[in-house]
């Protein structure tokens, strides 16, 4: 294949009811730096329906160019709808790299395309870098974390890989940046339509998105029960807003905390500014959700747990008597 | 109705140990087990089998050894079990172990083909939807539930990051299951004595009727540059000391990176 007719960044935007989702915007992030090193530009994949408006935002987040599939057979996300429409604007743009979120969408939409497309896809990337002769190079995590890979798609184009949501960095947005917005129509098959969509239902209780936070008090077997988990939501309360209690596999499996609260491999990958690990012990796989945060404080009885190996601050003691303490000393 | 379940053999990674003084991962004595998302799957397939009486065959590819799975889907109460093994797919990434598990697929019967979400050794995702493509099928992934009508109609639950959807598919349609969500029944005492009996047929790439440069490492787009333990940060100073004192720690170490 002649790879030099292959050009340019592109990210896939996910939105969901026409909600741009943070992901994209990290990702957009990362494609500025990787088309700076390339010398080539940014162009934002964006489907949906009703969602033209918002192309302004992903060009102040990084997109040089915009490409807006504007369609009500986009409206909400489905297979073959979606991989329809990636792959006519991926064959008539000819990306050299094409970045998604590992999202259950992303993670639903790029092996589709991949297959489509007969070229490679790497997934849950954690490091994107251009190699010297202009390559992309994804590392990730094998063997449930316990060793990385760095992989590449030499022969083939475009390149693609997932990340996982908030691996990435965004940009702060720039309301003076300037960019090109493209109309793509692309033509649906309909017969191939063969899945519908009959409704979507949400957790309201899962209304808490762990990467979000700027803190994360979280708990594992330490903590031991509702009880204990209850004394950290306390310690959360005093910071406010920011602060969010996670926890580790372990717990989640036990049924005393919700699946969407669980941090590492299984679970989700968060960076916040504070992540106070309460009695967890720090299995390879919850380390490889969190040992990028910028602050690690870890509390736990065991002096030889893994976690106190990631750990900014190691206290070797009780959470049951210490995590009161700084609760009532802090509201102070 | 026809099920086809892939299945794949993994070691368990959850047993898995760095050597702390070389950074490298320790084999030995790790053991090997059904892909847990797999056995999700083929759980989903048996209770379509309890409840519509039909018939299930379970595919792996990989190397002999992998048998062993497929006498423990035996032992779970599946019809045909296939192993589909051959120096030709070694070196496959998930584009050329989808092609190669899409052909053996065509030469079966089915209206529904099931994979596990992802494998616990690469945590992909891929090989489900990929396979799906290749068969020119509709796909599901991360489905948790399943109410087949009978006929041509399965309704599906799939799990979101902040909820479920509930889909409708028309066979024949490919699924991606999540173990979390279905939890396997026990090989039975009499389907393990059976399972030793039972036949597992042998399919190698003359089985199957594929382009040569689509399998194996020739087939694979990605590549494996290298890998490397990972390299863990300079951990911090651990104390031991009173509550009281700990608690001045935690304040203290909050003020200076500005946290409070």
């Amino acid at each position: 294949m002649d790879k030099s007719a292959y050009k340019n960044v592109y990210v896939f935007i996910e939105q969901r009811g026409g909600v741009i989702q943070p992901v994209a915007l990290e990702l957009l992030g990362k494609a500025s730096e990787l088309a700076a090193t390339l010398g080539e530009k940014v162009v934002a994949l964006f489907p949906g329906n009703n969602i033209a408006s918002q192309a302004q935002t992903l060009i102040e987040y990084g997109a040089d160019q915009v490409v807006v599939m504007d369609c009500p057979e986009l409206n909400d996300y489905l297979t073959e709808q979606y991989a329809q429409a990636m792959y006519q604007a991926i064959m008539k743009f000819q990306p050299s790299i094409v970045l998604f979120g590992a999202t259950t969408i992303g993670r639903d939409l790029a092996p589709r395309l991949s297959a489509r497309l007969e070229t490679g896809l790497t997934a849950d990337c954690t490091k994107l870098e251009i190699s010297e002769d202009g390559q992309l190079m994804m590392t990730r995590p094998a063997f449930g974390g316990n060793l990385m890979a760095t992989i590449m798609c030499t022969e083939h184009r475009p390149q693609m890989s997932t990340v996982r949501p908030g691996v990435m960095r965004r940009l702060s947005a720039d309301k003076s940046r300037k960019g090109e917005v493209i109309t793509f129509q692309p033509e649906f098959n309909t017969a191939k339509f063969r899945v519908k969509l009959v409704e979507t239902v949400k957790n309201d209780k899962g209304k808490i998105d762990i990467t979000e936070a700027k803190i994360l008090v979280s708990g594992g077997r330490g903590v031991g029960n509702k009880e204990g988990f209850d004394k950290l939501q306390a310690l959360a309360d005093v910071f406010g807003d920011k602060a969010v209690v996670s926890s580790s596999r372990a717990m989640v499996d036990a049924g005393i905390m919700e699946a969407d609260r669980q941090v590492g491999q299984t679970g989700k990958t968060v960076r916040p500014d504070l992540y106070l690990a309460c009695g967890i012990s720090g299995a390879i796989q919850h380390l490889a959700g969190m040992e990028e945060s910028d602050l690690i404080i870890a509390i736990n009885k065991d002096k030889f747990a893994p976690i106190f190996n990631v750990a900014d601050l190691g206290i070797v003691g009780d959470v049951h008597k210490i995590i009161p303490m700084l609760t009532e000393r802090l509201k102070k | 109705m026809k099920i086809v379940v892939c299945i794949k053999q993994v070691p368990d990674t959850t047993e898995v140990k760095i050597n702390p003084v070389t950074g490298t991962i320790i084999r030995e004595g790790i053991p090997s087990i059904m892909n847990p998302d797999d056995k999700g799957g083929l759980e989903l397939a048996l209770r379509l089998k309890d409840e519509f009486d039909a018939h299930v065959t379970v595919i792996t590819m990989g190397p002999p050894q992998a048998d062993a799975i497929l006498r423990e889907a035996y032992a779970m109460g599946v019809d045909r079990a296939i192993l589909l093994t051959d120096r030709a797919f070694a070196g496959a990434d998930t584009l050329a172990t989808s092609h190669a598990l899409a052909a053996a697929i065509k030469n079966l019967d089915y209206d529904l083909v099931i994979t596990g979400r992802q494998a616990i050794d690469g945590d992909t995702a891929q090989v489900g939807p990929q396979i799906a493509e290749h068969l020119d099928l509709p796909q599901v992934s991360y489905v948790a539930d399943a109410k087949y009508d009978g006929k041509e109609t399965i309704r599906v639950k799939k799990e979101t990051e902040d909820g479920y959807q509930i889909l409708e598919a028309t066979t024949p349609c490919v699924f991606t299951v999540l173990a979390s969500a279905i939890k396997p029944r026990y090989m039975s005492v009499r389907g393990i004595v059976e399972a030793f009996d039972k036949e597992v047929e042998t399919w190698t790439v003359q089985n199957i009727t594929i382009e040569p440069e689509k399998l194996g490492g020739k087939g694979s787009p990605t590549r494996v540059k290298k890998s490397f333990a990972k390299e863990l940060k300079q951990p911090g100073a651990v104390y031991e000391v009173t509550p009281e004192e700990s608690v001045d720690l935690i304040i203290a170490k909050l003020k200076e990176k500005f946290i409070i």
